[in-house]
């Protein structure tokens, strides 16, 4: 069962770089865990903390103004790189919500949806204003209404989003895709009897 | 006039939406131990159970250690117990399991092919981003999350949107030296780390096809990185020829029939593409990276380029920062950067062609004095022949570690990793900050540029170091 989601109204924290990796969002060596939970911790690590493990002040994330922010603003091709879902696992222990940016990665956006998360695409500029908007004047308030499918910036800016239709209606209800599957049961059942007599060599025992 | 996607998509369609999803059939899965424990957990949750565990192939292969005592025991408390929770879940739901000491265990990339069970015109899925790397047999294979995989498990399907479609034509003889590797890298450098984001990127032209299957496994498992979670290669006699005789493979009874089958997929002559790209490979040089994304390749060469002769401020700002992680000055030639560590080994480059290719190289010559240099073969059955060949010998001589098969020094996760500020020459497939290790920097290369960087003490021309 995944998250509801349906609006929020946060403080915007602003993450002005392109090309973030899900290494940099969660380095590898958290992913040891057996849960989903708790990774909040390794969240952006390397970027959080020095090498001595104190925080680095004029990180987003340890600045207090933008404390309590559920709605992260970001630079192009967010979450590239690992397949990792604890990307969006340690995003949302941390508190967001959400992720607004120009592009994303497949996979990343993907698990996103998969986890209750919103990931928003914007126009380039319209995210730059809004990083520069959010830098000037830290606490700047950023409102995502998924019904309306509409961003409000901090300067008061409405900008519409697409998505698709059924991660929209998933989000909006938290529903439970696996289950929403295995009411096809009947038709993958019929598949596999069709492509076991066309193919019958990828239906033999990988186990032997 | 559809393309090799198209076709192997369309005979995996079990329904369809309105919207345009549809519900993909997945023949097969690997798994391994990082990103499948919390999907098992889901199933337990759900009071679910695994479809179809023939279908499905586990490995251990992220965390364990590259040393031979790993047998007898893994001090990491939470490597230890992902090992044994793999174990657990794949005995549990009566699926395959390559152990950690099965002589067939490796890299889970590696493991799937050698074995044969991935074959042209399949669809299959991993929990690891460089599943890509099995669309060398003309495959849809793609890197899943978790809750994807755990929808695998219980459903044996995916849905899934129609990617675009990108084809790569390249054509051109590699050089004596240039490498699919290189190839690959300057695919990247050209249409940059996000510009196949949304797409199937499929590898067409001459260079490609007189590639060997390791060589386009190469080519493929770096589509990622140009932000494609698909690349593909249509099957042909070298697919056939490969997967001859292999375990997994059809059994002779049912081999005319499977490559009858898979003949009928390359894309056709007339197929729409909704962008082509054009590399030419005749003049291409050995590439290697200079920055923190693998779209910052070079030939070796350049110079590290300047920031501040870049007009787009976003890009300019990015390069700034890289080149501070990296410690690197604009202007200095990539051949005066010294290098700490090298690593041969990783999906992209641990096959038995990489190994020889990095062994003639090393051979009668030895590694830097100021070098730790490690070879990490995929799997055990590429060790085994390694050793077969006497290569492990040549490394060895040469003054290289040679270690047991996994994820190694590519992802910093396990024993093998860079200490803050250490510079590594390696042939694994992302030079992101802090991959290799926290602080760890990273220049992306071939399996013979990196042999020669172990000889020289610094990036080398490995066309001057094996002259």
């Amino acid at each position: 069962m995944i998250g509801k989601f349906v609006s929020l109204s946060t403080v915007g924290v602003p993450l002005d770089r392109g090309n973030v990796d899900t290494d940099a969002i969660i380095p590898a060596r958290y992913l040891k865990t057996l849960k989903r939970t708790g990774l909040g911790v390794g969240l952006f690590f390397a970027w959080r903390y020095d090498a001595e493990g104190a925080p680095r002040p004029d990180f987003p994330l340890n600045r207090p103004e933008y404390h309590g922010g559920e709605v992260l603003v970001a630079g192009e091709n967010f979450g590239c790189g690992s397949s990792r879902e604890h990307a969006v696992w340690a995003l949302m222990d941390f508190g967001f919500r959400a992720v607004i940016a120009p592009s994303f990665s497949d996979i990343f956006h993907s698990n996103c949806l998969k986890n209750g998360m919103l990931p928003v695409t914007l126009p380039a500029a319209a995210v730059r204003s809004m990083i520069d908007a959010l830098l000037a004047a830290p606490g700047g308030k950023v409102e995502v209404d998924l019904p309306a499918q509409t961003v409000r910036g901090p300067d008061g800016g409405i900008h519409p989003f697409r998505i698709d239709s059924f991660a929209k209606k998933c989000l909006l209800e938290g529903l439970d895709e696996i289950a929403l599957t295995l009411t096809c049961a009947a038709e993958i059942g019929r598949y596999e009897r069709e492509r076991k007599k066309a193919t019958p060599w990828l239906f033999l025992d990988l186990a032997g | 006039m559809p393309t090799l996607f198209e076709k192997i998509r369309d005979r995996h369609v079990v329904t369809s939406r309105e919207d345009g999803n549809v519900l993909l059939y997945i023949d097969r899965q690997l798994i391994h131990e990082v990103t499948s424990p919390q999907a098992f957990e889901g199933l337990r949750t759900a009071g679910r159970s695994v479809r179809r565990p023939g279908a499905m192939l586990a490995v251990p292969d992220h965390n364990v250690p590259t040393t031979p005592d790993r047998t007898v025991r893994i001090d990491d408390r939470e490597s230890r117990e992902q090992i044994e929770e793999l174990r657990k879940n794949a005995l549990g739901a009566g699926v395959a399991l390559f152990d950690i000491t099965d002589p067939r265990q490796g890299i889970v990339h590696i493991i799937g092919p050698e074995s044969g069970l991935v074959q042209p015109g399949i669809t299959i899925v991993c929990g690891d981003s460089h599943t890509g790397t099995l669309g060398a047999f003309g495959t849809i294979a793609f890197g899943v999350g978790t809750s994807e995989v755990e929808h695998v498990l219980a459903t044996q399907t995916l849905w899934q949107r129609m990617p675009r479609r990108m084809r790569v034509m390249v054509n051109g003889a590699l050089r004596s030296l240039v490498t699919p590797k290189d190839v690959i890298l300057a695919v990247i450098a050209k249409i940059g780390a996000s510009g196949g984001t949304g797409y199937a990127i499929e590898f067409a032209g001459e260079t490609i096809r007189r590639m060997s299957m390791e060589g386009r496994m190469t080519v493929c498992n770096m589509t990622i990185e140009a932000g494609a979670r698909f690349g593909l290669i249509a099957p042909d006699e070298t697919t056939f020829a490969y997967l001859s005789g292999r375990p997994l493979a059809p059994p002779p009874s049912l081999w005319d029939a499977a490559v009858a089958d898979w003949k009928s997929l390359p894309s056709d002559p007339d197929a729409a593409w909704d962008r082509e790209v054009a590399l030419d490979a005749s003049n291409l040089e050995p590439h290697v990276t200079w920055g923190t994304s693998p779209q910052d390749a070079l030939p070796v060469g350049g110079i590290v380029p300047d920031p501040e002769k870049q007009e787009d401020p976003g890009e300019r700002a990015r390069m700034r920062r890289a080149l501070e992680y990296m410690a690197l000055s604009p202007g200095t030639r990539l051949t005066a950067i010294p290098v700490d560590k090298v690593f041969i080994g990783s999906c992209t480059n641990s096959r038995i062609e990489d190994l020889r290719a990095a062994a003639a190289v090393a051979k009668g010559r030895k590694v830097h004095a100021d070098v730790t240099a490690l070879v990490v073969p995929g799997s055990g059955l590429v060790k085994r022949q390694a050793e077969e060949e006497g290569l492990d010998r040549v490394f060895v001589e040469a003054g290289f570690q040679w270690r047991l098969p996994g994820c190694s020094m590519c992802l910093g996760m396990n024993p093998d990793k860079l200490k803050p500020g250490e510079r590594c020459a390696s042939t694994s497939n992302r030079n992101f900050e802090g991959r290799q290790g926290p602080g760890g920097r990273t220049h992306l290369m071939s399996p013979p540029m990196a042999a020669a960087a172990a000889i020289a003490g610094r990036i080398a021309d490995v066309r001057e170091v094996a002259r």
